[in-house]
């Protein structure tokens, strides 16, 4: 009877075919999600109403990524949330199988090859790998050294007009209490070679547009790294008349989604030069303000967004002198929740509420410029729905169709490869070598014969 | 035959030319902050040109820290490290021409798998000619000359590795650093790439520092071994040396699998006591333990033999309780026994690999096992250090 580990069990996943090789279990278990290049066994499972995300790897792994992905989540690290671990698991001759590491899938997120169909655009791209510096930046921040930082271990979610990215994969992970500078370099350095091997391969395939250059894409991750970390972190000094500066500072950082909870300032001897470094950075400085006073919990960008909505709305509305929280509950109750409840319940699967809302702003703002005055929002709701949102695919599970690429060998793993590669194997002698028998596992105990007879040659 | 200077501070025939040491640890050190003491001590060690060095130790000992460090993925706080002329100790992993081999594993489906060994050097700006013969040499001394215009699909476990080694190896660093490479692959997986990291390093001859924690893994590795402990080196020598001639008690039962029987005994005037029988120890071995009552002896399991006719009261003493045979070889697990109330030492466990020639004998029954004087290594039981000479190793010219 294999172990379960896990915060809290799902009590269905306790019939699962744990006897069986997760390579080998059966198409009615298993979901065929778009998912990125993995080493190991991989495979989405439906449980009950949830989709989780089984692993198959040794225990130690599965163990160590298990502590760091619930690690993560107590920081409020964007990751994916570990469930459990399986471990004692045997098939049914009794031989040990490899513990499976479970996670939840993250709703209305997607792979990044799943965002690349022929013909993507040039500013797409460059907001996945904003994404992805904004997400390397947090967990260096957290003292994460991810060790593999690739667009296959991130999931991506819309986030009103970019995106936000997940870290999905925590096997070569480690938490420190403080990141060296070198550990950062180091992390930088494989994101950079790990992101244009991806947009090469993306380019091998066909999915990426003629007009982008793996090259150019990757050069500007450095930069937009060290652009936002020395704003984060970088100490700044200035004249005592210079004050604002340190408001100026704590704004910017709120801009760009920072919470400031500690600001160091010192001051040189004769008092004339002041100097500040932020000490502690907190993300989500927009879905905290969103979330205490609406309960709504979203995306950072998307939670700017409706901010800013709620801001028109109390000017319209004439309300500027009235207490924050009361027009905030007005706006939820009379402007948001009915214009998501007046789309159709079979078209809500199709885009995240915060990011629906969005695209209705957006919406309505392009509405009103081709009718060259205000549009109501009602209006705009609903020419969006009729327009728009029909012709749009699922994302809340979002279904892999990337026809461009052809069939997959086995849908439940892409890296299989493709139906149509045809493929004969050539001969390696190096594999035959692996595959001879071994001796009594030389493993136990040294043979110090071997090496002396080896010496002496 | 070239001498090779080693930080055990002996001077040991080297069968390998000898340059400029390729990588120097010098006093390095590395404090956590709010730590006690440091993760490494003042690391003083010298690898060549060429040299499959291991770091061995149990966890914590300093050897990740260590490799860490020389990769720049760890401050140093206080010494240096170089690499060929260079002194590297502030520079960013990036610059000191160094490859981390086992980094990245994932195959890129649509490229080929030269393609997928070569793409950081097309990043570089390296030019395709050049690409493609560093990939095709690559390629030939890792077997995958076949394997080069195809796709990916379904690579074998084994084959991915040796695409990840090919990924470093056509970087050309200067040093290969691998850091416990084997312990996420499977049983079987890890003999085979193992034997094929070894053949790959010699053929290739590039430097390469590689940690472990497994000394099996790292006597059958390494050109020679740096043993550490809480971040002190405490020996760094060929596998051979280190077995035959161990520096202080830990290496002695660190190194060699079953490990070396450290047995406490009283001193005599001509030897140590153990049970009823006093080992013979030389004088002057014995005059270095200045004024210790007990010494610790070091004998190895296979150095044993029975004494067929224990009457005569020579060998050591044991009960014995566990028989486990193996092969044509048998182990036995005894307890030293005869030992007189005053002498203070507790009865501690022996184990002897008796030979195929010899009768194994019963559980239960008390032998007599018989040691050759030099096979005894002798330690001060105060300092751990070794008192009594170093032994000649078998593995002479």
């Amino acid at each position: 009877m294999p172990r379960f580990l896990a915060a809290r069990p799902n009590s269905e996943l306790i019939t699962l075919p744990w006897g069986t090789p997760l390579a080998d279990w059966p198409e009615e278990n298993l979901v065929a999600l778009p998912r990125g290049i993995s080493r190991h066994v991989v495979r989405f499972v439906r449980v009950a109403k949830e989709i989780y995300a089984f692993k198959e790897v040794i225990e130690h792994l599965a163990l160590h990524e298990y502590e760091l992905l619930r690690d993560l989540a107590r920081l409020d690290t964007p990751a994916v949330e570990a469930v459990g671990v399986v471990t004692a698991r045997v098939d049914e001759r009794g031989e040990p199988l490899d513990p499976i590491l479970i996670t939840r899938h993250l709703q209305f997120s997607l792979p990044y090859r799943s965002l690349f169909s022929r013909g993507v655009r040039q500013d797409t791209v460059n907001r996945l790998v904003d994404a992805m510096v904004v997400l390397l930046v947090r967990l260096h921040l957290n003292g994460l050294l991810w060790g593999d930082v690739s667009l296959s271990n991130t999931l991506f979610r819309r986030d009103a007009g970019a995106f936000a990215a997940y870290l999905v994969d925590a096997e070569t992970s480690e938490l420190h209490d403080r990141l060296t500078d070198g550990q950062r370099e180091h992390d930088l350095t494989i994101a950079r070679t790990n992101l244009y091997g991806e947009f090469c391969d993306l380019e091998a395939g066909g999915l990426l547009d003629e007009a982008l250059d793996p090259l150019v894409l990757v050069e500007t991750i450095e930069s937009r790294y060290r652009e936002l970390w020395n704003e984060l972190t970088a100490v700044e000094e200035f004249n005592a008349g210079e004050m604002h500066r340190i408001e100026g500072r704590v704004r910017r950082l709120n801009a760009l989604g920072f919470d400031v909870a500690e600001l160091d300032i010192t001051t040189d001897l004769g008092g004339s030069t002041i100097r500040i470094q932020p000490k502690v950075v907190d993300a989500g400085h927009h879905s905290r303000r969103l979330i205490r006073l609406t309960g709504l919990d979203t995306e950072e960008n998307q939670a700017r967004r409706l901010l800013n909505d709620l801001d028109y709305y109390r000017a319209r509305t004439d309300q500027q002198g009235a207490d924050e929280a009361i027009v905030a509950h007005e706006w939820l109750i009379e402007q948001f929740e009915p214009i998501l409840q007046s789309v159709p319940m079979d078209l809500r699967a199709k885009l995240e509420p915060a990011q629906l809302y969005h695209e209705m702003l957006e919406h309505r703002w392009f509405l009103s410029e081709q009718a060259g005055g205000e549009i109501s929002m009602d209006d705009a709701a609903k020419a969006y729905v009729n327009t728009v949102l029909r012709g749009l695919p699922d994302e809340e599970i979002a279904v892999s169709d990337m026809e461009s690429t052809g069939p997959l060998a086995n849908p439940f793993d892409p890296s299989q490869g493709f139906v149509d590669d045809e493929y004969e194997k050539p001969y390696d002698p190096w594999e035959d070598e692996a595959a001879e028998p071994e001796e009594e596992p030389a493993e136990a105990y040294l043979d110090i014969a071997a090496l002396r007879a080896r010496a002496k040659k | 035959m070239n001498f090779h200077y080693g930080s055990s501070g002996t001077y040991l025939p080297v069968e390998r030319k000898c340059g400029v040491a390729t990588v120097s640890f010098k006093d390095a050190t590395r404090v956590y902050p709010g730590a006690d003491h440091p993760s490494v001590d003042k690391l003083n060690l010298e690898i060549g040109d060429g040299e499959f060095m291991v770091l061995v130790g149990p966890s914590g000992c300093g050897k990740s820290t260590s490799l860490r460090m020389l990769a720049g993925l760890e401050e140093i706080n206080a010494g240096a490290i170089w690499i060929g002329e260079r002194d590297v100790t502030d520079l960013p992993p990036k610059d000191r021409d160094i490859a981390m081999v086992f980094q990245n594993y994932a195959l890129y489906p649509h490229m080929t798998v030269g393609d997928n060994m070569g793409f950081a050097l097309k990043m570089a700006g390296v030019s395709k000619t050049e690409r493609q013969q560093r990939v095709q040499e690559a390629a030939h001394l890792l077997g995958l000359e076949d394997f080069l215009n195809r796709k990916p699909k379904a690579l074998s476990g084994g084959q991915r590795q040796r695409v990840a080694m090919g990924r470093a190896i056509v970087r050309s660093p200067q040093v290969f650093l691998m850091d416990e490479p084997l312990s996420n692959l499977d049983a079987k997986l890890r003999v085979s790439t193992r034997t094929q990291i070894a053949a790959l390093q010699t053929r290739l001859g590039v430097t390469t520092v590689y940690v472990t924690h497994d000394q099996v893994e790292a006597m059958t590795m390494g050109d020679r071994v740096a043993v550490m402990k809480d971040g002190i080196l405490q020996q760094c020598d060929s596998p051979l040396q280190l077995y035959d001639a161990p520096r202080n008690l830990f290496v002695a039962g660190f190194i060699g699998s079953p490990a070396m029987n450290l047995i406490e005994g009283n001193v005599q005037p001509d030897g140590v006591h153990l049970g009823d029988y006093t080992v013979p120890v030389p004088r002057e071995t014995l005059a270095k333990a200045s004024d210790e009552k007990n010494l610790v002896l070091g004998i190895r399991p296979e150095n044993f033999e029975l004494n067929d006719h224990p009457e005569d009261g020579q060998g050591i003493p044991i009960d014995i309780g566990v028989v486990e045979e193996l092969g044509a070889d048998a182990f036995i697990y005894g307890t030293l026994s005869g030992i007189a109330e005053d002498e203070l030492i507790t009865a501690q466990q022996i184990v002897a690999r008796i030979h195929g020639g010899q009768k194994p004998p019963h559980r239960g029954e008390s032998v007599r096992l018989l040691i050759d004087p030099t096979h005894v290594h002798v330690f001060s039981k105060e300092s751990g250090d070794r008192i009594s000479p170093a032994t000649e190793s078998v593995f002479t010219d």
